[in-house]
């Protein structure tokens, strides 16, 4: 329990998506100009997340992974298909992204339009397949383990997302040089909010 | 002539990175060092240029309606190609850049590109804006390498260089925020230069 526990700490704040490892910067310089349209793209980001990753682990653990065949027959041991790994994973994503856009529109129509037009987008968004390839990297063993991964990881991206756009609020009202108007200080603002979440890299989990 | 400009334009006017703002994940995560970033730049530039030219040749083929998800499987399947390369023959380099390499299938400049060119081109121009694209971001990340590896480790490309005469090294630059900066310091000289690129 304490592991689990510790993981989902550790993604959310030590290995943030955005300030360690910039997965997902694209949407997150074009959405976060107002905090309600990016808090609404960061609750479908961790949401698709937390569906992704947990379905691309157990398609890593029982079908890619070397000899992961066995439990079909054991002729198969020795087969290693972890070379189709990103093709299945983007597939697997683009699927879900598709199905929860369809349920999400079926079941709660004023949860779709709020969302609308980012579910589609979040299948190129390269944290969610960024979540997949560091769950296959960092070997998690038990599906707990991965469930706090992607749920932290989801929390860590919609924390950076909606502080940015706050900052970006309050900005209009400032004098910034006209060059570095728009991206330039989004890019400067970025990078010393990721200054500030170094002071949690020293915490050991 | 006109053909000439689509190489030229990515490279300033254009730029994916600095005016496009496409392609950012992967530009600041692999310049820590030189080395990494230099490969990073030639992968994107030939999964860039061959699923151009691929996308390009199909462009009357692909039905409007699945056009993603062809486009993802080419793009996917050129990336597992570099992917396999590296490993194969650069085992070391493929180990720094991790998982960015496999993080070239949702790079938003290939997307890009395939949807804002390649989809209504002919061949031979998508080629062209292909490489131009590609160049336009290597430079970006070549610069970025060569301050971040030359202040944050005295090194370049391994073979110490301020290190040598006896730097301090600035621990600063290999940390990943300032990456962020220096990119910004970037847009911050492109638009002082070029008046019509500011934001109003």
């Amino acid at each position: 329990m304490q592991e689990i526990i510790n993981i989902f700490v550790k993604s959310i704040f030590i290995d943030n998506m955005i300030f360690s490892f910039f997965l997902g910067m694209c949407s997150y310089l074009a959405v976060s100009k107002t905090v309600k349209t990016s808090a609404g793209l960061g609750i479908a980001v961790t949401f698709v997340l937390l569906i992704t990753v947990p379905v691309n682990y157990l398609l890593n653990k029982y079908v890619l992974q070397p000899g992961a065949l066995q439990w079909l027959s054991p002729s198969l041991a020795n087969v290693d298909l972890s070379f189709l790994g990103l093709i299945l994973f983007i597939a697997v994503i683009a699927a879900i992204v598709q199905m929860v856009e369809m349920i999400v529109e079926k079941f709660s129509p004023a949860l779709y339009n709020s969302l609308g037009i980012f579910l589609p987008l979040i299948a190129v968004n390269c944290a969610v397949l960024g979540g997949s390839l560091f769950m296959q990297q960092r070997e998690y063993t038990n599906i707990g383990e991965v469930f706090a991964f992607s749920l932290g990881s989801g929390i860590g991206w919609f924390l950076a997302i909606v502080g940015i756009a706050a900052i970006r609020e309050k900005l209009r009202y400032s004098h910034i040089p006209p060059a570095l108007k728009g991206v330039g200080i989004t890019f400067i603002i970025t990078g010393l909010m990721g200054l500030a979440f170094m002071s949690f890299m020293g915490i050991k989990l | 002539m006109k053909n000439w400009k689509l190489i030229t334009t990515p490279l300033s006017k254009e730029n994916p990175i600095t005016v496009q703002v496409l392609g950012i994940c992967s530009c600041l995560a692999v310049t820590a060092q030189l080395k990494p970033a230099v490969f990073m730049a030639v992968s994107v530039t030939v999964v860039v240029v061959l699923s151009n030219l691929i996308i390009s040749l199909l462009r009357n083929t692909i039905p409007p309606r699945i056009r993603i998800i062809v486009q993802l499987v080419v793009v996917s399947m050129l990336v597992i190609l570099v992917d396999q390369f590296l490993k194969a023959f650069f085992f070391d380099v493929s180990k720094q850049l991790s998982v960015y390499v496999s993080l070239i299938i949702t790079n938003c400049i290939v997307m890009g590109r395939l949807e804002a060119f390649a989809m209504s081109n002919k061949p031979g121009p998508s080629v062209l804006d292909g490489i131009g694209n590609g160049l336009g971001y290597s430079v970006i990340l070549i610069i970025l390498g060569f301050v971040r590896e030359l202040f944050g480790s005295g090194t370049l490309w391994g073979y110490p260089v301020l290190s040598a005469i006896g730097y301090e090294n600035n621990g600063l630059m290999i940390m990943p925020p300032m990456a962020l900066i220096l990119v910004g310091i970037i847009i911050w000289i492109q638009r002082s230069k070029d008046k019509e690129l500011q934001e109003k």
